[in-house]
């Protein structure tokens, strides 16, 4: 149970961490300085749950790790994040478009997992709650400013939604360790979470004039840690760096 | 400072027999210690100088987000990465402070942009070295933000009251930079060997461009008599500087890092330490375009500026589409 | 072509209790945005739990011409604030 408890807080918090680093990257580059300082609320935000839920994790191991130690010197095959999050961030709409598809799901989720029956799991979903429905609220505004702007936002966010779609599916798919935490009544089953998700998107892209495309194909391996993309361990050099090139220095 | 060399039109100050009517009432205004807003009449010289000086201020913090926003991706733990950019951060808010003060002149922020993109405004010769290693982030933190500090605060008292006010939001903000950087210099100064020579290698790198962030020397600042009777200038370039260096020399010492300049002396005649002029002709190098990273700098704001355009315009598009529709319905 | 984000005051209430007051200003292209833009520029550190914003053109202001006949008149009525009248110590706070 602990084992996959674990697990499941990996995932919990490598979608953050790994979210949180990526975002973090427009720091310094957005289109205009509101949003510069908004995209770097949200990664501060991801990256406060990063905190939570890897420290969490590191606590029901019980092997002398901690949150610092899961992010800076796990190498590839031990992240246990959706793919959609470690995808490059290419153009503001990519960025913004799986925001939106990411924090969707993530309030959903944790809207679930306040109810968990392990108080500490439900503890750290409060908390994140509340920002993650700010999050939601912002980018879905953005994506349907973009979706219904100009001829170019419209044609640039539909592309960015074609691209992300089909690594959306990968929030659904349920296995052993979801399994094993449903019956304990901790997590909710993933499966179980799409019909409000889709219903909410398509709302959202429907008054962004945005085509939701029909098909259900995913791409998966990122959340039980099967195949990531190349992306990741590029971005896991920088990231993990300094803690890789003089191991054990305190900073 | 992050605005260096602002000039004022004129050289020197205007004579009070020179000035006309409202000049002189004007004067008196700021003799009287009050505050200059946004609609009352100000000289044109005083209007463009402020101009020049806040967006110069503006596009330092804005710039000024590059080199630190560097290492946002590298930082070695959690917190730091979290401090790091809650720091960045600021700086974007700051120069947003700092625009709208510039925008109660009556010029644009896109305006002001435009000039900065287009090479036509400067913004602080500090922002065109690089940060090469860690500790660069708590010697940029400490030294850069502690020199700029020592300006900012005394600028709460400027004369024009946005301005003022812009300071006294944005001195509050800042008092967490210096201290992070210096905290993680701490940490560095006694960590590790390697950590200990990043360290070194930071101050020892960092040290001159800082004493130029001040501005050229008192006896080649021609613009600074006027500035300080308009009080948008309050103390002098070298009057800063000492104080920067009266203060940073026992930090080093308590960090027990060498002393970057072998000169740095206390002289017991006239209270303070002495210490060697920054290379003036490197600073107007860095000043004309030809620091190390000038033209890297400006091409990653260009670029920020370039992309984001369609963005600004979807937004903005899809506002006026939302304001028709609600005319439409009523 | 010139597509500036128009100009927004901004106005936040720090506490409970306490009045609006001039943040400072942000741009955004409508109301919505520049809520929540102002929710993300100047309430970082906890700085309110209300926000206005008003678009700077829809701003009216007195002018500085006017202050002396705006604002001297009330400078004679000391009758208005508390201080004018003395009240022995003995009749405890008031």
């Amino acid at each position: 149970m602990d084992k996959d408890l674990f697990q499941y807080l990996l995932r919990l918090g490598d979608n953050t961490l790994v979210l949180g680093h990526r975002v973090s990257e427009w720091c310094g580059h957005a289109p205009v300085l509101e949003e510069d300082i908004a995209l770097a609320n949200t990664a501060l935000d991801l990256i406060g749950q990063t905190q939570l839920w890897l420290g969490l994790a590191a606590e029901v191991e019980g092997a002398g790790r901690d949150a610092d130690k899961l992010a800076m010197l796990r190498d590839i095959w031990g992240f246990r994040n959706l793919l959609l999050v470690e995808l490059p961030n290419g153009d503001f709409g990519r960025t913004l478009m799986r925001q939106f598809l990411f924090d969707a799901w993530q309030v959903i989720n944790l809207g679930r997992l306040m109810k968990s029956s392990d108080p500490r799991v439900a503890e750290i979903a409060a908390k994140a709650s509340k920002e993650a429905a700010y999050h939601v609220e912002r980018s879905a505004d953005t994506v349907v400013g973009l979706g219904d702007g100009t001829a170019e936002s419209h044609a640039r966010m539909q592309a960015a939604l074609e691209y992300l779609w089909p690594y959306v599916g990968e929030m659904f798919v349920g296995d052993d360790v979801d399994a094993a935490l449903v019956a304990a009544g901790v997590v909710p089953d993933p499966a179980s979470l799409r019909e409000e998700y889709d219903a909410f998107v398509g709302r959202i892209f429907a008054t962004a004039t945005l085509e939701m495309p029909e098909s259900r194909f995913t791409h998966k391996g990122g959340k039980n840690g099967a195949f990531h993309t190349e992306h990741l361990g590029h971005m896991l050099c920088s990231m993990q760096w300094l803690q890789r090139a003089y191991p054990g220095a305190s900073w | 400072m992050y605005a260096q060399m602002v000039k004022t039109d004129g050289t020197g100050v205007k004579d009070r027999a020179e000035m006309s009517a409202d000049e002189q009432a004007f004067q008196d205004r700021i003799d009287r210690g009050e505050k200059i807003e946004p609609k009352d009449w100000m000289p044109d010289n005083y209007r463009r100088t402020l101009i020049r000086q806040i967006g110069q201020h503006a596009h330092s913090e804005i710039v000024g987000q590059l080199p630190e926003g560097n290492w946002i991706t590298r930082a070695p733990t959690l917190e730091r990465k979290a401090i790091l950019l809650a720091k960045v951060q600021d700086e974007a808010g700051h120069g947003l402070y700092l625009y709208g003060a510039a925008e109660t002149l009556g010029v644009t922020r896109d305006a002001l942009t435009e000039d900065l993109l287009a090479g036509r405004m400067k913004y602080s010769s500090i922002f065109n070295y690089p940060t090469l290693n860690w500790a660069d982030m708590g010697a940029v933190g400490w030294l850069v933000d502690g020199a700029a500090i020592i300006n900012q605060v005394a600028l709460q008292r400027t004369s024009y009251g946005p301005y003022a006010r812009a300071m006294v939001r944005i001195c509050k903000e800042e008092s967490f930079h210096a201290r992070q950087g210096f905290h993680i210099m701490m940490k560095m100064a006694r960590g590790t060997k390697e950590q200990k020579a990043m360290a070194q290698d930071a101050l020892n790198r960092l040290w001159y461009p800082v004493l130029m962030m001040f501005g050229p020397s008192d006896k080649d600042s021609v613009h600074t008599a006027q500035s300080m009777a308009w009080k948008i200038k309050m103390d002098t370039n070298d009057e800063l500087r000492q104080k920067f260096v009266d203060q940073t020399v026992q930090q080093i010492e308590y960090l027990g890092l060498e002393l970057p300049d072998p000169n740095t002396k206390w002289n017991d005649e006239t209270g303070q330490y002495d210490y060697s002029d920054p290379d003036w002709t490197e600073f107007f190098d860095v000043i004309k375009g030809n620091g190390p990273c000038n033209v890297d700098r400006l091409a990653a704001r260009n670029k920020a500026w370039d992309d984001g355009k369609w963005v600004r315009d979807g937004l903005m598009a899809h506002a006026a589409k939302k304001t028709a529709a609600k005319l439409a319905a009523e | 072509m010139k597509n500036e984000w128009p100009l927004w005051e901004v106005f936040i209430r720090g506490q409970h209790g306490l009045s609006h007051r001039h943040f400072g200003s942000l741009h955004a292209p409508d109301a919505e945005m520049a809520i929540k833009n102002a929710r993300d520029v100047y309430t970082r550190r906890n700085e309110g739990v209300s926000i206005w914003v008003v678009e700077a053109v829809n701003v009216s202001a007195s002018s500085p011409e006017d202050k002396g006949a705006f604002y001297e008149p009330s400078n004679s009525k000391v009758y208005r604030h508390p201080t004018f009248f003395d009240i022995p110590d003995e009749v405890g706070s008031m």
